[in-house]
């Protein structure tokens, strides 16, 4: 099993999660955060005078998968998120040990 | 057909000296004429009285959300006071009816407003060619409460509850009532034959150079201005609010200017008065244009704060002469007024003056523009008698509140500690904050 993390534009939010429900992703996490990469934030005026928005707000994406889908999830991932402009965000894949079912008690792919 | 000629003469004739009869009627003083009057500053003085909102909203939307509570609470108190000194010596000391202490200058009627007995008729009548005592004094009343309103938001989130009320007293009850003797009370400028109709400068500008002096006193907000002498921006708490503000004070401004007509008793002061309502109208809306597309030529995106306050500075600019402009005209005074905002803002910022809410560029500076704009749609005006009524009431208003501020600074002092005004005014002055009662 594997925990994919990704960091994506909030207005892709819908685009990506029906892509990945129909690609056969059954459940995720999605939290808001604020965060900046190489880019390092832009800035903005208000009345007259220029400020630095040093994070960005993006949206997280944890997603655990069995290892033989982290291919297809993370290629749908990028081909749904892309806009071809700076701040696309990013995708890690991390070895995930163990999965319960709370419910269940099942373990393992069956558990996710 | 003769007949027809002699009927047609008559009826002719009949008009003619029903139309005499009127135009007598209107000079002979009558209820009609004293009710219209009054009935203009009635409705006009609470529309005047509805811009106390609209400076609220304004105020409670443009200031960081930890101060929202104390600037309404300011909002509240001010009015309450100034109503209070106007009615004690503001009333009389503004409108001397005649009686000077110093011939055009003091007024020698020192005393509370009296108003007329209760169910009085045409004999009972203060003035009954014109308008009952009670209407009058409402409708001043509210003009006198606006120019307080203008000082709260330039000094908003760092001074102390009390001694800006002090101050206020002071300003309603004294200042504006003393300078707008000189020309609304009948006094030196208006002998000179200075012209502020509504008063961008008697109302407006007197509000910010109180509110000028009181900022340079006070000094900046902490990290407003960094060292590098950069201008760090804080953000505002609730732009829907201090929209509404700017709706409201522009409803408002009908009652101020339209009001300003002074009479409703003829076809000549309802047409006049229609001519103030779209005159009025049409600078807000050409200043808040301005404000929106300098703001997206300069900045790239158009800044909201700004576009409120150019609507303001229109409005602001119109008022010392609403009447004699076309629609062109003044929207073109209008927009002028915009564009002073969007570079009086960052002007005051670069001269490290703190003004929250931009009150100083909004009614000082669009209010020194209007007074000079009369010139260009009223003949009556001169420019050099212009110039010298801004110079005189504004050297008079500076000076005046600079000894009031400096004195509270020295006595009670003026300003909140560093740790209330990090922490915020609401938690630390009032314990209320202003979203979020229940933590």
């Amino acid at each position: 099993m594997k925990l994919i993390i990704a960091t994506i534009k909030p207005f892709k939010l819908d685009e990506v999660r029906q892509a990945l429900t129909e690609s056969g992703v059954n459940g995720m996490m999605v939290t808001e955060i604020k965060g900046y990469g190489s880019q390092s934030g832009h800035t903005e005026i208000y009345r007259g005078a220029e400020y630095a928005v040093n994070f960005v707000p993006k949206i997280r994406l944890d997603i655990v998968v069995s290892d033989n889908e982290v291919d297809q999830v993370i290629s749908t991932i990028e081909s749904t998120a892309k806009t071809g402009k700076i701040g696309d965000g990013k995708i890690f894949v991390l070895d995930v040990e163990q999965a319960v079912r709370v419910r269940t008690g099942e373990t393992g792919d069956s558990a996710v | 057909m003769k007949l027809k000629t002699i009927i047609f003469a008559a009826v002719a004739s009949l008009i003619a000296s029903a139309t005499h009869a009127q135009e007598i009627a209107v000079a002979v003083p009558t209820d009609t004429v004293f009710i219209l009057n009054s009935l203009l500053f009635l409705m006009a003085g609470f529309l005047v009285f509805w811009m106390a909102a609209g400076f609220s909203m304004l105020e409670a939307g443009l200031v960081r959300s930890k101060n929202v509570t104390m600037q309404l609470t300011k909002n509240m108190g001010l009015f309450g006071f100034a109503c209070i000194a106007y009615y004690l010596v503001g009333y009389n000391l503004m409108y001397p009816l005649g009686t000077w202490a110093s011939e055009g200058i003091i007024s020698g009627v020192w005393g509370v407003a009296v108003l007329e007995a209760v169910g009085i008729d045409a004999a009972g009548a203060d003035d009954y060619s014109y308008a009952s005592t009670g209407s009058d004094f409402f409708f001043q009343l509210m003009f006198c409460a606006a120019t307080a309103s203008i000082v709260s938001g330039a000094l908003a989130e760092r001074i102390k509850l009390w001694p800006f009320l002090i101050f206020t007293v002071i300003l309603t009850g004294l200042i504006y009532p003393l300078q707008a003797s000189w020309k609304w009370g009948g006094g030196f400028l208006d002998a000179m034959g200075f012209l502020d109709f509504a008063g961008s400068t008697v109302v407006h500008s007197v509000g910010g150079w109180a509110a000028l002096a009181g900022a340079l006193i006070l000094g900046p907000r902490i990290g407003k201005y960094t060292k590098e002498g950069r201008t760090v921006p804080f953000m505002p708490s609730n732009l829907p609010l201090a929209t509404l503000g700017t709706f409201i004070l522009w409803l408002g401004w009908f009652g101020f200017n339209g009001g300003s007509q002074l009479a409703m008793g003829s076809l000549g002061d309802v047409a006049d008065i229609s001519r103030i309502f779209a005159n009025t109208n049409a600078a807000a809306a050409s200043g808040s244009i301005a404000a929106l597309i300098l703001t997206q030529i300069l900045y790239k995106k158009p800044d909201l704060t700004m576009i409120l306050n150019g609507a303001l500075a229109g409005l602001v600019a119109i008022t010392a002469e609403p009447l004699t402009p076309t629609l062109g005209s003044a929207s073109i005074i209008g927009a002028i007024g915009g564009v002073i905002i969007v570079f009086g803002v960052p002007f005051l910022d670069k001269l490290k003056i703190d003004d929250v809410v931009g009150a100083i560029p909004v009614h000082l500076f669009a209010g020194i523009w209007g007074t000079i704009a009369v010139v260009f749609t009223n003949g009556d005006a001169s420019l050099t008698t212009q110039l010298y009524s801004i110079i005189v009431i504004g050297l008079f208003t500076f000076i005046a509140s600079a000894i009031v501020w400096y004195v509270l600074k020295v006595t009670s002092g003026i300003r909140v500690s560093e740790e209330a005004e990090i922490t915020g005014l609401d938690i630390s002055e009032l314990g209320m904050p202003a979203y979020d009662i229940i933590k």
